[in-house]
């Protein structure tokens, strides 16, 4: 099963190496990882999106907990959480699909960011099956190239994660 | 006052009680070096870089104390690795400093440049690159209470060459402020009051128990538990030395090459007290019927070592002498439901002392050949009590482990998780400055002690007068014994060839060199080894095919031994 797993840290030298040399080494998997700096300059905030039934889960939620610069870890998937992800997506666009393409980039309150003569370039955010959703009908016309940064995760209500 | 960033090194290192070091110079703590010429603290100085890390590793082992280790850049810190990696999976409380390239150039692929934080990252419970001296003894200050808290590892600190040589003011931190990281110590006091309830219904119960013991220093809690509830224990490798094996509740070794009525208690027993054990491949054989028809209680001080391989009915996170102080204190104030207890289980006991005789520890005694098991038997009636042990690994090792009836805690050091040939001799040599006054003797293998045999340099040199007992086969044994068993007796690779002579290999290190190439000539050449002061290198030609039984082949469930040849 799919989890999304938050992970405090320190904002120190080697860190992101001691997370992903963890995911190699013990042959887990890492879907998707993102990571900046949180509003403390000390602390970074990684999401990690992550596939394994109960055991391996309870086994990477207890070794991240582990290292040393690891503050906080937050298993979203059995909370209320919102997941956005961004994408830019460079389609082929003829004469007679250009039409098309901005119907689509409408619906999904997409945006076109750059236009040449054979292509759109579109930026979406939102839920990874929204992104999922455009990227199956844009398919058609000939995806180019698309980059997607990987869903950012933040819980419901009024409480904050420390950080 | 301002220091320069090796004295505020030393000074850092003073302040954390160390006395001893271990290591080898070169140009990268060249400055190290020169401070530590009037330094008090002293330095021993080894002839490889792993021996020293073996030698610290020992050190810690034997005293409970964190381990120190200087090593120079690029190939002076690649040659700690194996040593790290083997203190790291037995949880060994060290601290390893290595010198670095000056940091402008770190990234360039300079002289004697390596990543050793990236490359001990998986072997180091954490590690530093020191790039500000002004975060040099908050650094020192970290690396020492990570290491000898919690689960116990090596922790490495990287020192570039210009942080070593810049200054600032030296103030030693009071304390340690780390957000991520709160080893939880106290037992839940609920959850052990159900392992306490687990006991009182229990009708077969055992004790596994690992290293843990002796790294919390919990043996005489242990003892109570077992005596007072008369529940047997079965130990792991790593914990030979943490229950006393002459004792009438001890089982023995379990595993792979366990004692026959240890891998039957375990395999039969309907509750599983595993304190301070992580369930090794070695010791569970075929997991899924490891055990399996028991309930298991798993008390660890490190939660993944918890449900990792197997599933646990009742999780205890702590310090094991807390948590089994607790629980002593649970039971005695049951006295007559303990009582019960030890009524109820009288039948397991009968059981168990059944499996004892039918199939005990032992191998067939021979009137000229040596057998090592024999020799090893000797050993043991002719040292001390409190000897220190060390090993190398293979099959002197796993005799060692069956055979040596050890009594005192911290008596027994080895190489159980990464299983690394060349420990034992730098360990003895550790163990050996740790306690001068002590009888400290290495059981090693051809093989393996040649792995680290320049040691008997550094040995000469500090005038350590460690006994070695090498149980010499002319092959690589433990291998061959697998290819015999399993690969049809196709000894690829693992005969030694033309036999060494060990006599003179000691004598051209200027140690005493003795050799036994019959029975009745064993007990004479250890006695002459330990009248004899200094370092002593025996040599026992011993019988050359002996296979270590009882054996778990792979994938097998531990009762399924095969018990003779
Ligand atoms: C550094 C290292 N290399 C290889 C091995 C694999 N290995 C395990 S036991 C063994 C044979 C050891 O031979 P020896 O030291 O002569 O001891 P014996 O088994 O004969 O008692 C080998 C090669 C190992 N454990 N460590």
């Amino acid at each position: 099963m799919k989890h999304t797993i938050s992970v405090l840290v320190e904002n120190e030298f080697g860190v992101l190496s001691r997370v992903s040399g963890l995911f190699s080494g013990r042959g887990f998997n890492i879907e998707s990882l993102s990571v900046a700096p949180t509003l403390d300059p000390d602390t970074s905030r990684m999401t990690i999106v992550t596939t394994g039934d109960d055991r391996i889960l309870e086994q990477i939620t207890k070794q991240l907990n582990k290292l040393i610069s690891t503050i906080k870890v937050v298993d979203f998937t059995a909370k209320d959480f919102i997941a956005r992800e961004l994408a830019l997506i460079k389609v082929s666009t003829e004469a007679e699909t250009r039409a098309e393409a901005l119907r689509i980039v409408d619906i999904f309150r997409a945006k076109v960011i750059d236009v040449t003569p054979k292509t759109y370039t579109i930026e979406i955010t939102g839920a990874p099956a929204k992104i999922n959703g455009i990227i199956e009908l844009l398919r058609p016309m000939g995806i180019k190239e698309i980059v997607r940064s990987g869903p950012v995760v933040i819980g419901r209500g009024a409480k904050g994660v420390a950080g | 006052m301002k220091l320069t960033g090796s004295q505020i090194l030393l000074e850092s290192l003073g302040r954390e009680g160390v006395d001893l070091v271990f290591g080898y110079p070169g140009g990268a703590v060249i400055n190290i070096y020169d401070d530590l010429f009037s330094s008090p603290i002293e330095h021993i100085l080894t002839r490889h870089e792993q021996a020293a890390v073996h030698a610290a590793d020992a050190y810690a082992r034997s005293t409970g104390k964190v381990g120190v280790v200087i090593a120079t850049s690029g190939p002076g810190a690649t040659n700690t690795v194996t040593g790290i990696a083997t203190a790291y999976m037995d949880s060994i409380p060290m601290v390893v400093i290595t010198g670095q390239v000056p940091t402008p150039l770190i990234g360039n692929d300079a002289f004697q440049e390596a990543d050793i934080c990236g490359i001990t990252r998986p072997c180091t419970k954490h590690n530093y690159l020191v790039k500000d001296i002004r975060d040099l003894a908050r650094t020192v200050k970290e690396a020492f209470y990570i290491a000898r808290t919690g689960r116990p590892g090596p922790v490495l600190i990287d020192l570039p060459k210009d942080v070593q040589v810049s200054t600032c003011d030296f103030v030693y931190p009071d304390s340690v402020e780390l957000r991520g990281y709160k080893p939880t110590y106290a037992g839940n006091v609920r959850q052990i009051e159900k392992a306490a309830q687990m006991i009182l219904q229990a009708r077969r119960p055992v004790l596994y128990v690992g290293g843990g013991i002796n790294l919390s220093a919990a043996n005489s809690e242990l003892l109570t538990l077992a005596e007072q509830t008369r529940m047997p224990v079965a130990t792991t490798l790593m914990a030979m030395s943490a229950f006393p094996q002459q004792h009438p509740l001890a089982l023995g070794m379990l595993g792979m090459h366990g004692a026959y009525c240890a891998n039957m208690s375990v395999t039969e027993c309907d509750l599983l007290i595993a304190i301070g054990a992580r369930f090794d491949d070695r010791v569970t054989g075929r997991i899924d019927s490891f055990a399996e028809k028991a309930r298991v209680i798993h008390v660890d001080i490190d939660p993944t070592s918890i449900k990792k391989n197997v599933s646990v009915d009742l999780p205890i996170v702590g310090d094991l002498k807390d948590v089994l102080a607790k629980l002593n204190a649970s039971l005695t104030v049951k006295g007559a439901e303990v009582d019960e207890l030890i009524e109820a289980t009288t039948a397991w006991r009968e059981t168990i002392d059944g499996w004892k005789k039918k199939h005990p520890m032992t191998y067939r005694s021979s009137k000229s050949v040596i057998k090592p098991q024999f020799v090893i038997e000797k050993l043991r009636e002719l040292s001390a009590d409190d000897a220190i042990i060390t090993t190398e690994v293979g099959q002197h090792q796993m005799w060692t482990a069956q055979f040596f009836k050890f009594t005192q805690p911290r008596t027994f050091l080895t190489s159980g998780g990464l299983g690394t040939m060349g420990f034992g001799l730098p360990a003895a040599l550790g163990a050996q400055a740790a306690f001068p006054e002590r009888q400290v003797i290495d059981i090693s293998g051809d093989g393996s002690f040649q792995m680290n045999s320049q040691e008997l340099a550094t040995l000469m040199q500090y005038q350590l007068p460690v006994k070695i007992a090498i149980l010499n086969n002319n092959f690589l044994g433990m291998v061959r014994q697998w290819q015999q068993m399993f690969f049809e007796k196709r000894y690829s690779q693992t005969c030694l060839g033309l036999p060494i002579d060990f006599v003179k290999l000691a004598q051209a290190y200027g140690a005493t060199g003795l050799r036994a190439t019959r029975n009745d000539e064993v007990e004479g050449v250890i006695r002459e080894a330990f009248a004899t002061p200094g370092p002593v290198l025996m040599e026992f030609k011993i019988s050359r095919e002996e296979n270590v039984l009882p054996m778990v082949p792979a994938g097998k469930a531990i009762h399924e031994m095969v018990l003779a040849s």
